[in-house]
């Protein structure tokens, strides 16, 4: 008998209205209706979420560890796109 | 008999049907066929402790011995659980455990549904905070006979056999005595069998969904209520009640 395993799907939890959905973990499903159940039942069991998407793993396309350089070092370089140079008025929080 | 004396066992049935599937159900725990559904089954092993608690604490209070739900709930004989044959079967593969908790789940949310109307405003009010608890079970437990039933030959033809094995213990469901009587005419509950179409229906719309075939058998078994069980009640009691057997009112 060969074992086939269910495929693997990534998990995005809504912790609060408002907020968007972030990624927490990944589990194994038979579909995306159980992927869901499954979901509910290892991430939200202690009232973490009001809203769950489920994706399957294979579906996600990644970006190439091995292109890192080019891909993200030339950001490194380039202070001014941080809006640092400015002065925060007083009275402005949460900046 | 006196509507406190129906009302207590009455709310001591439906403590006792939680209080043993929640028993079965933690057997599963460290030992689901794969993590997700481990915990999924805790945790409505764990959601039907906490029906069990509040409705035992409510007939302890009716009853008004001195009793309290852990007395209930430990201290009893096998003789004095009035909780459906269905309950206390035992788990079985994973497919039996599900079929079990299909049958018995569709049976709490068409009975708690019910007595969210009760005129007796503490088992309104357990009814619908454990409905919410309910319909999530019903649901998880019909998609997984959905899927088990058309799944692989295998899986069928398993739980198939799971659901001509338990069907037996189904009708009981629906046994009615003098408690029940006394409280329907004291406005309290409703007759079960107001619930059975709507049952039957749920099953039946899962059952074929899934490719599964209901059992033509027309034997019932029945005596839960009355405290007469199966043979697996006591084993499953002998565990339960252990450490308060071995180390009397013991806290932890």
């Amino acid at each position: 008998m060969t074992k086939k395993e269910w495929p693997l799907y990534e998990v995005f939890i809504r912790s609060k209205q408002g907020l968007s959905h972030k990624h927490v973990g990944s589990l194994r499903a038979a579909d995306e209706t159980m992927a869901v159940e499954n979901a509910r039942d290892v991430y939200t069991r202690r009232s973490e979420g009001v809203s769950i998407w489920v994706v399957e793993s294979k579906n996600i396309f990644a970006s190439d560890p091995s292109e890192a350089d080019s891909l993200f070092e030339p950001a490194d370089s380039k202070v001014y796109r941080h809006p640092t140079f400015y002065d925060v008025p007083d009275g402005i929080s949460h900046m | 008999m006196t509507k406190e004396e129906a009302l207590f066992k009455y709310t001591l049935r439906l403590g006792d049907d939680a209080l043993i599937v929640s028993q079965r159900l933690s057997e599963w725990c460290g030992h689901g066929p794969i993590l997700e559904e481990d915990i999924a089954l805790t945790n409505i092993a764990l959601d039907l402790v906490g029906q069990a608690t509040v409705l035992l604490e409510y007939a302890a209070k009716v009853e008004g011995k001195d009793r309290s739900a852990d007395d209930l709930a430990y201290l009893r004989y096998e003789r004095d659980y009035t909780n459906l044959l269905l309950c206390e079967q035992p788990n079985g593969d994973f497919g039996a455990t599900i079929v079990r908790q299909f049958l018995f789940s569709a049976y709490q949310q068409f009975m708690y549904a019910a007595l969210t109307k009760s005129s007796d405003e503490q088992l309104a009010a357990i009814a619908e905070k454990s409905l919410k608890e309910v319909k999530y079970h019903v649901k998880h437990s019909a998609e997984w006979v959905i899927r088990l039933g058309d799944g692989t030959e295998e899986s069928h033809q398993r739980v198939q056999a799971s659901l001509n094995d338990l069907w037996r213990f189904s009708q009981e469901i629906f046994f009615e005595d003098e408690v029940n009587q006394t409280l329907i005419e004291a406005g309290i509950i409703t007759s079960l069998e107001d619930l059975r179409a709507d049952w039957e229906g749920l099953v039946k719309r899962v059952v074929e969904e899934a490719t599964l075939t209901l059992p033509e058998t027309k034997w019932q078994l029945d005596g839960g209520r009355k405290g007469l069980h199966s043979e697996h009640l006591g084993y499953l009691l002998a565990e339960m009640q252990y450490m308060q057997r071995a180390y009397p009112g013991m806290e932890w």
